[in-house]
């Protein structure tokens, strides 16, 4: 058919209306599933082997600390007649007496402290505490922090102006000074406090404790918050924020539906490397004897005891000091591993 | 510029007033006062003494007096160490701490430097895996534990150093040691991967290209680049060590500033703790804003605001 210069006729080919061949469908087929960025992040952590040995040291610390104490012979505040300042796998008299006899004695492993306590158990109630002081210390971080630096992002202009300016103050008072004046300050206040009905907890818990915890919630947020917020900054600027917004979703839940939640990643390598800086604290303070109450022991004050006793019974200060050094060593390098794999722009 | 510093400046005597008046009525909420602890000392004595201080006089004015005074530079007396003001206390204790903690800043600095330099630069080869290993414990040891491993093995053990005091220079190896071992470690793993950073950059390619000898390129172009974050940790770590650590200062039982801190606060002598605070404070303050200042002047890529 001659073609006409002028006019709209379309040219089509026949060939290309033919079904496709199998060979051409292959392009098509989904060859692997698309990746959640979960897995995603989860295949890289469990590639990387430091991180993996870390998480298998924190397990078996964390079943040192919360399991085998409750099925343990000997309990962290009984004093064991006669068996003071024994050396490891040594028994009291008394204790080989009743072996002579037949009967079973379990072992004091890291032997006993000067008041005749199982030091094993001390060190692992000691752990315990350690590990419970900067799990929750870092989750009261956690939720101030993410709550201020997001609400300071999303709103903007001087409602954030004036949020981090707070920010900016608390960040350059000096933390140590004022650990040490809360917890003074606080013990007065909250040893009334634990008279009151209802609050009983403040007793067991102890009041060197909580104000740590009021430490940890006044002072160490803002770096979190500083974290949150320049991460919200970039986000709230997304498409899908503009959005929600058009449907009529209201601030708050934007900001926990959306931007906290895309955060994710920043938000879960800041919460694992803030645990081991919170147990360390926490250390520092126990040794320096603002720590738990005693008879509670911690990791830290385990070792500021042992010091008066160093050249007899070395044991007694390395055990617990090897072990803060575990655990904040593996939480750090956990850290380390979760930020490679969740959140690769963070790298250096 | 001017504006810049102004600003700075104005919102670091707003922090050190926070602190300040934080400090005052936080101290005024531990139980017990400066004359209770004394021993037969009568009613009528204890309320000379607090009227003579102006202890007896309502909270809020007690207030008012001491920042008048403080703004004047006017710490007033300590009131457990009859006859010595503060500022007397704060200038004998000062310096003892400010030696040991410079040392300590110095040595940390000529030891972290070149070991992360070193380490960036044979990244993958096992210098760099060895020292980044011994950097990421350092930085997980807690000092009271180098303290007492130290303790033990030299001072214990070998019996080579000292363990209290310092009267000779023997004795500032341990707690420079301690003091040190932390920053050191942070300071080398900064520098590690500020350096692989400026290594990765176009004008380092640039610099080879143009046929830069490695030497001066690794001196003039990378290590200017990458000392850069160095520069803005060691400000505000100076003023920590520089100010003592308490744990440091407690196990080798030196006389510094720190001690004094804990030591003022169990006697509640009200005076001493307010001085110290601030002193400490400012100093921290101040460092932080210098380092800030100086980190936009040597870096011209960031703006002033």
């Amino acid at each position: 058919m001659k073609e006409n210069p002028v006019s709209f006729q379309l040219k089509l080919n026949p060939e290309d209306f033919l079904p496709a061949t199998q060979e051409e469908k292959q392009s098509q087929v989904i060859m692997r599933e698309s990746v959640s960025f979960w897995k995603d992040g989860g295949r890289r952590l469990v590639k990387n082997k430091v991180a993996m040995v870390s998480i298998v040291v924190i397990i078996l610390v964390m079943i040192f600390s919360f399991i085998v104490p409750s099925f343990y012979p000997y309990s962290y505040k009984d004093q064991i007649k006669g068996a003071n300042n024994l050396a490891p796998m040594q028994y009291s008299e008394e204790e080989q007496a009743k072996i002579d006899a037949g009967e079973s004695v379990f072992p004091h492993i890291f032997g006993t402290d000067k008041m005749g306590r199982d030091y094993a158990i001390r060190v692992m109630m000691g752990s315990r505490i350690s590990l419970l002081v900067g799990l929750i210390a870092t989750g009261i971080i956690l939720i101030i922090g993410s709550a201020y630096g997001s609400i300071a992002a999303f709103f903007g202009g001087w409602v954030d102006l004036v949020m981090m300016r707070i920010v900016d103050i608390i960040y350059t008072i000096p933390d140590i000074l004022l650990i040490v004046l809360l917890s003074f300050a606080l013990k007065e206040p909250l040893g009334h406090l634990k008279d009151v009905p209802g609050f009983a907890w403040v007793n067991v818990v102890g009041e060197n404790l909580i104000s740590i915890f009021v430490v940890f919630a006044l002072l160490y947020w803002v770096g979190m918050a500083r974290m949150v917020r320049s991460q919200v900054l970039m986000l709230k600027e997304s498409e899908y924020v503009t959005a929600a917004r058009a449907l009529g979703v209201g601030s708050g839940k934007i900001i926990k539906r959306h931007l906290l939640t895309n955060c994710i990643g920043t938000l879960i390598v800041t919460t694992t490397l803030q645990i081991p800086s919170s147990i360390f604290t926490e250390s520092f303070l126990s040794f320096l004897g603002m720590g738990v109450a005693v008879p509670l022991p911690s990791l830290g004050s385990l070792a500021s005891d042992a010091i008066n006793g160093m050249n007899t019974y070395p044991y007694l200060l390395f055990i617990p000091a090897l072990l803060i050094s575990l655990i904040i060593l593996s939480f750090n390098l956990l850290g380390d591993g979760l930020r490679d794999a969740f959140d690769p722009k963070l790298k250096n | 510029m001017l504006k810049y510093i102004a600003k700075r400046i104005g919102l670091a005597v707003v922090t050190v007033w926070a602190v300040a008046t934080l400090t005052f009525f936080l101290m005024n909420m531990v139980p017990g006062g400066p004359f209770l602890s004394e021993k037969a000392i009568s009613p009528q004595a204890t309320a000379a003494l607090e009227a003579k201080y102006g202890l007896d006089k309502p909270l809020f004015q007690q207030y008012l007096t001491y920042i008048g005074g403080a703004v004047q530079g006017d710490f007033g007396d300590s009131l457990k160490q009859r006859g010595r003001t503060v500022t007397e206390i704060i200038l004998m204790k000062f310096p003892v701490s400010a030696r040991v903690g410079g040392i300590s800043v110095l040595v940390a600095l000529t030891l972290g430097i070149p070991l992360g330099c070193i380490a960036a630069l044979k990244r993958g080869k096992f210098l760099d895996s060895l020292i980044s290993v011994v950097a990421t414990c350092g930085i997980a040891v807690p000092s009271f534990v180098i303290c007492t491993v130290l303790l033990y093995t030299f001072g214990a053990k070998l019996k080579l150093l000292p363990t209290v005091g310092l009267t000779s220079w023997k004795n500032y190896i341990m707690p420079v040691m301690a003091l040190s071992f932390y920053p050191t470690a942070y300071i080398m793993r900064l520098m590690r991967s500020s350096m692989l950073d400026v290594l990765g950059q176009d004008y380092m390619r640039t610099a080879k290209a143009k046929g830069v000898s490695g030497f001066v390129s690794l001196f003039k172009h990378a290590l200017r680049n990458a000392i850069l974050p160095v520069v803005t940790y060691v400000g505000p770590m100076l003023a920590y060590t520089v100010t003592g650590s308490f744990v440091v200062e407690k196990i080798f039982t030196i006389p510094g500033l720190g001690g004094e801190f804990i030591g003022a606060i169990n006697g509640r002598d009200y005076t001493l703790i307010m001085g110290t605070t601030i002193f400490l404070a400012t100093l921290i303050i101040v460092m932080n804003v210098v380092v800030d200042i100086v980190y936009k002047i040597v870096d011209p890529r960031i703006k002033l605001k």
